[in-house]
């Protein structure tokens, strides 16, 4: 019995170290979609954690709380739209800095907050299904945000896949001469995608600072933005792949704590880096296969579009 | 490319000038506008655009009627895809007015010209190319079908006019002509009634090419006008009802292409009279440059292996390699520019030195001189001065450089002198390299590379989309090269500029090299075959071949 609660607990955390991995990614994934690398996914994460955990406590609602994650999110992802689609800045640097200003600026609304106590997004535990042993209160009894996750992770496959706009979306990244010369609204497109993305890193952000550990502390995305940004290049730009991606970077953090709880004579130090070296390790493997990556990677990522040329 | 048969012909007349020719019929473009429109389908007046610097359109009157093939012409710069954009409601003009169906109209945008039903085929294809046919052309049609259905609908369209397309494979395994017949099967589900063809026959073989004509007669049968835009004046000859040719922005002339010869539209289009490229009696001697069972496996899907690829090229002499693009010539001219390495340093040879395990700068050292076909990007860096380009291939043999520190004052006298000897119009020397057209930027890339006296010369589609004016220029430098003793290769898959230029032709088709034939025992038709990969029985060149 002892054992099983375990194996339990180590599944519980690694489903909590997965989820904001894998709602950043998801969001990050459709904006590279249709053409657009927005490196400040640490930012808007950054953004979206301290607004929710600003927005809960003043409110006493998790619900506002994790809306203005959200709006957190797509305001900071609208800004470096501005400076990307509308102002043609260079989108690795405006990226950059969109990390940068959002550590920042998240740190300054953080400050009055610091250390202070906030109740954990409540459970929602299905009936029946969450009494099954063992998987019931693994898959079943969770909060809202981890439902979420898995859900946007199926709908944004659905959505690129089998609908119009979905296939729009993708055509807008693939050659945005092409897609405007057939008449698509290619900026007006990528905005969209690039705002969905600014959400779903500020849901990631919420998850974070209302659930994963319910307090705001600076810098607490201790690096799951680029993380997320890998996941995505590890994913080759699928969905479904994400979340593998999600759960398997979301286990390596766990693993490297278990590894330190049990005195395993490796530094601490090494431990943590895992999950980058894992990181950098998948990304050579996988460009290997140049082909296969080219193939699903959008071709027009990170290139400016100029309408009228 | 399709007219090779009377290209042939046209040929002769190029070199010598048909003195009994008929005079130019042209219409003054004021009587055109007092002209009833009562079966007119489009027509503009007074369309002017203008760009920061240019005027692109300068009120250009235009009429095109139903069921009419309408060819427009002009060089460069002339204004051609200013219009046509205006067309397709890409660009919205400064003045003038457009009358569709004779009411007076405002195309605000791509998707708005094609409701209205005009279709075009882009010059550079608009393709997607990690989707699929069905998914390429669900993107561009307003049809509320999907999937299977839309997959049927493609199907029975391009079986009624014969082209055939699979709607389930990806765009990216497509040939270039299987791309073009997407493009077009995207338009012909609108059911158009204005198709605009952005010179669509540049990248077919002439079999292609004649199948597209029947297309388009059978299309303009049905009551469906062509807009043409084409450099191939045959073509034009052959297949359009009426001309209309711009130069600088302005209308110079209507006329029946049938009517003029070819000679006279090359110089209503430039505006002066044309000099033929003229090859004086040449003087072969030995094999100065060799390949030998050259080899390369594919990397990807996406490339071609080749296979075993032999020849010689002597000094004087000018050898073509013909085929359809994607056929393995990029690889090749990879391969023989030191790009990608042989396996054997036996593979390639520069005057009897052994150099295909050796790079770039070695084989440059040995006399070698190429230019790619992707003129920006490869040829030259865009967002460098020409100055600085200069540097790229020629600071060795110009002496630009001396203890790692660059010559400016010498590499500017050599830009100049490049853009005077090879008529290369530009705005200064210091400008970047992409503000130049595709002619110039071409004529400066051969000036840069043959006032460098190389001893082997590699040019690959050296006149692709270029107009009649640089075309002839570029033609006669590298004439003028091998008369001076150089062996000249040139990869092209336009059969005119191979029949013009080369002493012998060799077909590229998947990735082999056939054995060359002299130009003399070839015919148009019989190449065309061989670009389509057919077994040909020739009388195989046996005295230059090896």
């Amino acid at each position: 019995m002892e054992a099983i609660t375990t194996v339990e607990l180590i599944m519980l955390t690694v489903v909590s170290a997965a989820t904001p991995l894998l709602l950043a990614a998801t969001g990050e994934l459709v904006a590279e979609k249709s053409g657009v690398l927005n490196l400040g996914v640490e930012g808007m994460m950054l953004i979206g954690a301290v607004c929710a955990f600003v927005g809960a406590l003043t409110s006493g609602s998790w619900m506002l709380g994790i809306i203005a994650g959200a709006v957190g999110g797509v305001l900071m992802s609208m800004l470096f739209g501005l400076l990307t689609l509308i102002f043609l800045a260079n989108q690795v640097a405006s990226g950059l800095a969109l990390t940068l200003f959002g550590i920042g600026l998240s740190s300054l609304i953080g400050i009055p907050f610091i250390g202070l106590p906030i109740e954990k997004l409540p459970t929602l535990s299905l009936p029946f299904l969450s009494d099954i042993p063992l998987l019931g209160p693994l898959l079943f009894s969770q909060d809202v945000l981890i439902y979420l996750s898995v859900i946007m992770a199926f709908a944004v496959h659905w959505f690129l896949n089998h609908t119009k706009p979905g296939l729009v979306l993708r055509a807008v990244g693939e050659s945005h001469d092409a897609a405007h010369s057939i008449g698509y609204a290619v900026v007006k497109i990528r905005f969209l995608a690039v705002m969905f993305g600014g959400a779903m890193a500020g849901l990631g952000g919420a998850f974070l600072s209302l659930s994963y550990t319910p307090m705001w502390v600076e810098h607490m995305t201790a690096g799951r933005g680029w993380i997320a940004l890998a996941i995505v290049v590890f994913a080759t730009w699928k969905p479904g792949r994400v979340i593998i991606g999600a759960y398997l970077f979301g286990s390596v953090t766990i693993l490297q704590l278990h590894l330190q709880g049990i005195g395993v004579q490796i530094p601490a130090q090494i431990l943590s880096m895992l999950p980058y070296l894992v990181t950098i390790l998948v990304l050579v493997l996988i460009s290997r296969h140049s082909t296969r990556v080219k193939l699903n990677a959008p071709a027009c990522i990170g290139q400016i579009f100029h309408p009228n040329t | 490319m399709w007219s090779c048969l009377t290209g042939l012909a046209s040929l002769e007349n190029w070199i010598q000038p048909d003195p009994e020719s008929v005079p130019v019929r042209t219409r003054d473009p004021n009587e055109f506008i007092a002209m009833p429109a009562s079966n007119s389908l489009l027509s503009m007046r007074g369309i002017t655009k203008a760009f920061p610097g240019v005027v692109a359109n300068d009120s250009i009157d235009f009429e095109i009627a139903e069921g009419n093939i309408h060819a427009l012409l002009g060089e460069n710069g002339a204004g051609k895809s200013t219009l046509v954009k205006i067309i397709y409601g890409y660009y919205s003009a400064d003045a003038g007015t457009i009358y569709w169906q004779g009411e007076p109209a405002k195309i605000s945008s791509p998707a708005h010209a094609r409701q209205m039903g005009i279709g075009m085929v882009f010059q550079h294809f608009s393709l997607f190319e990690a989707m699929t046919v069905r998914e390429n052309i669900e993107l561009a049609v307003t049809s509320r079908k999907k999937g299977v259905e839309l997959s049927d609908e493609i199907r029975s369209v391009s079986d009624a006019y014969g082209l055939e397309l699979d709607p389930d494979r990806d765009v990216f395994s497509l040939s270039v002509g299987e791309r073009q017949r997407v493009e077009i099967v995207r338009c012909l589900l609108q059911s158009p009634k204005l198709l605009i063809m952005d010179e669509p026959t540049s990248v077919l073989t002439p079999q292609e090419a004649d199948k597209l004509f029947t297309v388009l007669r059978r299309l303009a049968d049905q009551g469906c006008a062509v807009l043409y835009i084409s450099h191939k004046l045959e073509e034009i000859r052959v297949l359009c009802h009426h001309a209309t040719i711009l130069r600088q922005g302005k209308v110079v002339t209507q006329c029946d292409p049938t009517q003029v010869d070819t000679k006279e539209l090359a110089e209503l289009m430039i505006g002066r009279s044309l000099k033929p490229p003229t090859a004086k009696a040449k003087k072969t001697g030995q094999v100065v440059f060799s390949v030998r069972n050259l080899c390369r496996a594919a990397e990807s899907e996406r490339n071609i292996s080749l296979k075993d690829i032999s020849f010689d090229v002597r000094t004087g002499e000018v050898f073509g390699i013909a085929g359809v693009a994607g056929n393995g010539q990029t690889e090749l001219l990879g391969m023989l520019s030191g790009e990608v390495l042989a396996d054997q340093d036996s593979a390639v040879s520069i005057d009897n030195v052994d150099c295909g395990r050796a790079g770039v700068q070695a084989r440059r050292d040995l006399g070698l001189a190429s230019v790619p076909e992707e003129r920006l990007g490869h040829g030259v860096v865009g967002n460098m001065s020409l100055t600085e380009n200069v540097f790229l291939s020629g600071h060795e043999k110009y002496g630009l450089s001396k203890n790692l520190l660059m010559h400016f004052s010498n590499a500017r006298s050599y830009s100049q002198k490049i853009c005077d000897e090879f008529d290369v119009r530009h705005s200064g020397i210091h400008v970047d390299a992409s503000s130049l057209s595709g002619g110039n930027l071409q004529k400066f890339l051969m000036g840069r590379e043959i006032l460098q006296y190389p001893a082997v010369m590699i040019a690959s589609q050296p006149t692709w989309g270029i107009d009649a004016g640089s075309q002839a220029a570029i033609h006669q430098s590298l004439l003028d090269l091998a008369e001076n003793g150089a062996a000249v290769i040139v990869i092209s898959q336009d059969l005119d500029e191979l029949m013009a230029l080369c002493d012998r032709i060799s077909v590229m088709f998947a990735g082999q090299l056939s054995e060359s034939y002299s130009v003399s025992s070839l015919t148009a038709q019989s190449i065309g075959l061989l670009m389509g990969g057919a077994q040909v029985e020739l009388n195989q060149d046996v005295g230059n071949a090896n």
